[in-house]
């Protein structure tokens, strides 16, 4: 089973870049190659100048790395972790605090406390601080979000960016979609491909087609109502809304809006909207589809949202 | 006349010192979709093991399909489905051996299990994937079976811990259609989610906060009370600046 094809790619000193895409789509094998933990089949890769096969060494030395699920030692406390991952990279705690001292204040009060009782947040800022004890060049962060609740998602980019102001290069990974637009350019990435590579503005603008949002009091018959609308490209539901695309200038919205009221809606509000990465990655997902994607959009059958 | 079937009163859960649930009182309505949400650390995952009869309160009531907790927790494990986004399905048995297990751990007959099990198959376009190991199916069929399994002895309720962690945008709607139709037939959804776009799906969605619950109502009045435009920002306002770190 093929986890990546054909993936080409470079990032400059000092972005922030992110792989936007689900489980599967072959993030975690991808870093692990850059981490030099796996060994590709096929091609070339380079961290800083070095090869990822042929220099390894030299690359484990300048590499931060943050792997999904935590890379922390349980048993240990918060501040023996972090002695730990300094003494593995001939460092101390001291000599590169100032670069982990925001991030670290804040669990420095539960120092003694022994990793496995942290709560997810505290976790992942802990493995953020191990990750860069010993001022890496570059950080690799592989879905360092997921399982966390949205509080600490937010803390956790606003951290990221700060980062950025001491010129390391971040790469990081998530399923979270509307983290995209944190990053300087992402890569959406879906069953080992990556389907677009650009600034998330940038991938907004290229959506091809018109969006809009449309509510009403009856949410659930409305999708469906939608759906048989002549003329629609597609329906997604977006909490409260569903978002419905259209060829440029085919939608008059006050034939819609009729159309709406005789199939028995009120309150109904139709809005032109910029799409979302979500938005986008949903229909590179359906214009080109891989046969696992075209299995998964064909598997919806009777009475369907989409 | 609304029937409530979950009841907790006054529920408590303490690890030694540390209050993990610190007198929860709530009613889930059958039929509902339920959301269950709070910051990590503020004891979701604790009160829902209790429900689920997987661990006893410190002190409380707590009743779940008209079972009590303390005396029937074999009868609430029969009564409720359960799926996760870290345990569903077995990687190492295939499609329809996983159907055939969990139907056969939840009482269903030969006859109802080779029944419900083509059924099953052919509404989630699995029949070409019976003979398939579940490591080798993606993860978002993966989830959707593990669901479908989850309520295949028709509970009354079924708890899903995060359910669509990780999976691609267009499985997660499909998800959620599922989580619609069960609804529709009357099971009742219990849901926790780091999805805040999901919290608008259901009909009351509770927030806790350091080990007690900061709200609890429909999406539309929770926003209101707020003042807040989606529930991603209701949830920002209520569970940012707290204690658990």
């Amino acid at each position: 089973m093929k986890a990546l094809h054909d993936i080409s790619f470079e990032i400059p000193k000092g972005e922030l870049f992110g792989f936007i895409g689900p489980d599967g789509a072959g993030k975690t094998t991808l870093f692990r190659i850059l981490a030099t933990l796996v060994l590709p089949d096929k091609g070339m890769a380079l961290v800083e100048g070095f090869d990822v096969v042929k220099d390894f060494k030299k690359i484990r030395k300048i590499l931060g790395y943050m792997p999904g699920r935590f890379s922390l030692y349980m048993d240990l406390s918060v501040e023996e972790n972090l002695s730990f991952y300094a003494t593995i990279f001939g460092t101390t705690i001291k000599q590169n605090y100032d670069l982990i001292k925001d991030i670290y204040r804040q669990i420095e009060p539960f120092k003694t406390r022994r990793a496995g009782d942290l709560s997810g947040g505290m976790k992942q800022k802990l493995a953020l601080c191990c990750a860069l004890i010993h001022k890496p060049a570059v950080i690799f962060l592989d879905e360092p979000t997921t399982g966390v609740d949205a509080v600490s998602r937010v803390e956790f980019w606003e951290m990221l960016r700060r980062l950025k102001e001491s010129n390391i290069t971040i790469m990081v990974s998530t399923p979270y979609m509307d983290e995209a637009s944190l990053c300087d350019r992402v890569a959406l990435i879906q069953d080992g491909k990556i389907m677009k590579i650009n600034k998330p503005e940038e991938i907004i603008v290229d959506y091809r087609f018109q969006l809009w949002a449309v509510r009403s009091g009856k949410s659930f018959d409305l999708l469906k109502d939608l759906h048989n609308y002549p003329g629609i490209h597609s329906v997604q539901v977006f909490g409260q809304s569903a978002h419905i695309a259209f060829e440029k200038s085919i939608l008059s919205v006050e034939d819609l809006r009729k159309y709406l009221i005789n199939t028995g809606h009120k309150d109904i509000e139709i809005e032109e909207i910029k799409p979302n990465i979500e938005d986008c990655f949903m229909e590179l997902m359906v214009l080109d589809p891989t046969p696992q994607e075209k299995k998964i959009i064909n598997s919806d059958s009777e009475g369907t949202m989409l | 006349m609304v029937q409530n079937i979950i009841t907790v009163k006054n529920l408590v859960k303490k690890f030694g010192h540390f209050v993990a649930n610190d007198h929860l009182n709530f009613e889930v309505r059958k039929g509902e979709i339920f959301g269950f949400l709070g910051a990590n650390g503020a004891g979701k995952t604790t009160a829902i093991r209790i429900l689920c009869g997987l661990s006893y309160p410190t002190s409380g009531e707590v009743k779940v399909g008209d079972f009590d907790i303390y005396t029937q927790r074999n009868d609430i494990k029969r009564n409720i489905g359960y799926m996760s986004q870290r345990f569903s399905l077995y990687d190492d048995l295939t499609v329809y051996e996983n159907i055939r297990f969990y139907a056969g751990i939840y009482g269903l007959s030969r006859k109802e299990i080779s029944t419900k099990s083509a059924m099953l198959m052919k509404k989630l376009g699995l029949e070409e994937a019976k003979d398939k190991l579940i490591k080798d199916v993606p993860l978002g069929w993966k989830q959707k079976l593990a669901f479908s399994v989850a309520i295949i002895h028709d509970p009354k309720i079924v708890f899903l811990d995060e359910p669509t962690g990780g999976v691609d945008p267009i499985t997660r709607r499909q998800f959620w259609n599922l989580i619609f139709e069960a609804a529709l037939e009357g099971i009742t959804v219990f849901v926790t989610t780091h999805y805040m776009d999901e919290a608008e799906y259901c009909d009351r969605v509770t927030i806790m906060v350091d080990g007690k619950i900061a709200a609890l109502d429909t999406p539309a009045i929770l926003k209101k009370t707020y003042d807040a435009a989606n529930m991603n920002e209701v949830f920002l306002k209520l569970a940012r600046n707290t204690s658990t770190a």
